[in-house]
């Protein structure tokens, strides 16, 4: 049993907004695929679905889960955050470090997240299930991310007892994910298939074979920066080996269409691509007022250009850092204010400046990012 | 771009959704955002969609089957076809009927072949053994060794017999 008090959630913030996560730094083939999650959905078997439980039952089954957690060998370094305990823009900015969920900022009271600090590991408390475990690994890499959650959930399911039916597997509160109520997922970046205009065509056909894609946030959102999540739908009838060889098959298709996709337009248009590139790098590197989707856009086509060997002073690192950092709960905590949207405009267009700029000169940029917004 | 619905402020807040085959793209500012995600809880009415193709009433069955209570945690089969959502671990027992062609129907099959918990109740621990034995008992069937069948049978029968009683023995 663990003693030691725990972290102060402001002090895991601080924390988190200083350090990146451990899936951004380069991996298996990250020309193309950025990283690999693993999610399981479980439920406690003698409380009610979170949707349907009383207060009292949610914050119970939350001490629950952490004291379980606090006694997995694995899971040493881990914080918990309760959601009411936080304001609006620090659970924003666990979304968008993909750390919770959008569903999982609304209504807080009995709402919770355990995180480790390399970010590998999230685990959402009363979220639409008891618990929604998820590991994820920079590249393409399920079989790692796997390997951890499952070794995570077999120590846990010693220390809670699950709702399980030995003809429907895991019970959960939306039957779309009872059975394994495992989702795997990998978010691709896919340029080339964008600008030669197959990514629909590509799209349809994932849907057709039962796996969906998603844009960067999750659920119902665009897929801004190129950038797409792709997941298995089904979770009953298959063993999670299965599953996840199903989803490695149809990520290869994908990474040799996105392939020769790349190929195609350096063979038939290449100076209108690097013009497209360098003009985005440019404007990354000058520009003084730069909304979201457009920064999304600019960083999309740098990272194609360092993929392609065109942009060799920035690094891969970066860039993934860059698409967390530049969301508007971010640039709220590196401001330490509240920022209109003007004027997050005017910031985000300043860190994206002193970041790439910084890769070769100007020790003394740090002073004008703190600076006037 | 300015929001699909109230048309003032700038969209920052972009919605795919798939209708048909059709991919349906919506703008929206901040508070029309916030205001369409506590209308439907999800982003998209997903939920609703997905318990509106739940099965009304069993094949055959009697008109009655949406009054279904959950002795569990009290949610009724028609309160679980508007939200989408089961309220507990044994609404599954309680709309088994109408949730295995519904399961059937989202994934494809209705029968778990992936993982266990290491920690099962006594009653799941019996009916997973249950599972197992009527599988041994197809294959001695198949390859003719019927003393085996025999043993497996009254095995299966005992468990049964167990399971019917609800004891935890």
């Amino acid at each position: 049993m663990n003693l030691e008090p725990r972290v102060d959630p402001k002090d895991i913030i601080d924390y988190l907004l200083h350090h990146q996560s451990r899936w951004l730094a380069p991996g298996p083939r990250s020309d193309i695929v950025i990283s690999s999650r693993i999610r399981l959905a479980r439920n406690l078997s003698n409380y009610p679905f979170p949707h349907r439980a009383q207060d009292k039952d949610l914050v119970e089954a939350r001490e629950k889960i952490y004291s379980a957690l606090e006694r997995l060998d694995r899971f040493r370094d881990r914080w918990f955050i309760d959601m009411e305990s936080i304001a609006p823009v620090d659970r924003q900015f666990l979304v968008e470090r993909h750390l919770i969920s959008y569903e999982h900022t609304v209504d807080g009271l009995g709402k919770g997240v355990a995180i480790t600090p390399d970010e590998g590991v999230s685990i959402m408390v009363n979220e639409e299930d008891h618990l929604r475990m998820q590991v994820l690994v920079a590249g393409f890499d399920l079989e790692q991310a796997w390997d951890e959650i499952n070794l995570m959930d077999e120590e846990l399911s010693e220390h809670l007892e699950f709702a399980f039916s030995p003809e429907l597997g895991y019970l959960t509160a939306c039957p779309t994910n009872t059975g394994t109520a495992m989702r795997g997922s990998l978010m691709m970046h896919l340029p080339a298939l964008v600008i030669t205009k197959q990514i629909n065509r590509v799209l349809q056909t994932i849907s057709q074979l039962n796996f969906t894609a998603r844009g960067l946030y999750g659920e119902g959102t665009q897929a801004f920066g190129n950038i797409f999540q792709i997941s298995n739908q089904s979770c009953l009838g298959y063993s999670e080996a299965e599953l996840l060889g199903n989803i490695n098959r149809i990520a290869k298709q994908i990474i040799g269409q996105e392939e020769t996709a790349r190929e195609k337009l350096i063979r038939t248009s290449r100076i209108m691509l690097e013009d497209r590139i360098w003009r985005a790098y440019g404007l990354l590197k000058n520009a003084r007022i730069m909304n979201s989707a457009e920064a999304l856009e600019y960083l999309s086509m740098v990272r194609l250009g360092i993929d392609l060997g065109l942009i060799k002073e920035v690094q891969l690192k970066l860039i993934n850092d860059l698409f967390i950092i530049i969301q508007p709960a971010h640039l709220q905590k590196i401001s330490g204010r509240r920022l209109s949207s003007r004027q997050r405009d005017i910031k985000r267009a300043n860190i994206l400046r002193n970041r790439l700029n910084q890769t070769f000169i100007k020790p003394d940029m740090d002073q004008e990012e703190r600076g006037n917004v | 771009m300015l929001c699909d619905i109230c048309n003032k402020n700038e969209a920052t807040v972009h919605l795919t959704e798939i209708v048909n085959g059709q991919v349906v793209e919506m703008h929206l500012c901040e508070s029309c955002a916030q205001e369409k995600a506590s209308q439907m809880q999800v982003p998209i009415g997903f939920q609703v969609f997905l318990g509106g193709i739940a099965p009304e009433k069993k094949s055959g069955g009697a008109e009655k089957t949406e009054e279904l209570v959950c002795p569990g945690c009290g949610l009724s089969y028609r309160e679980f076809r508007k939200m989408g959502r089961l309220g507990c671990s044994e609404c599954y027992e309680a709309f088994k009927d109408y949730l295995v062609p519904l399961l059937k129907n989202i994934h494809g099959s209705s029968q778990h072949t992936g993982k266990h918990p290491r920690k099962v109740a006594q009653s799941v621990q019996r009916r997973m053994r249950l599972v197992e034995l009527r599988k041994e008992l197809q294959k001695a069937i198949e390859s003719e060794a019927f003393e085996e069948a025999a043993r497996l049978r009254d095995e299966i029968k005992a468990l049964e017999a167990q399971e019917a009683s609800g004891g935890e023995g």
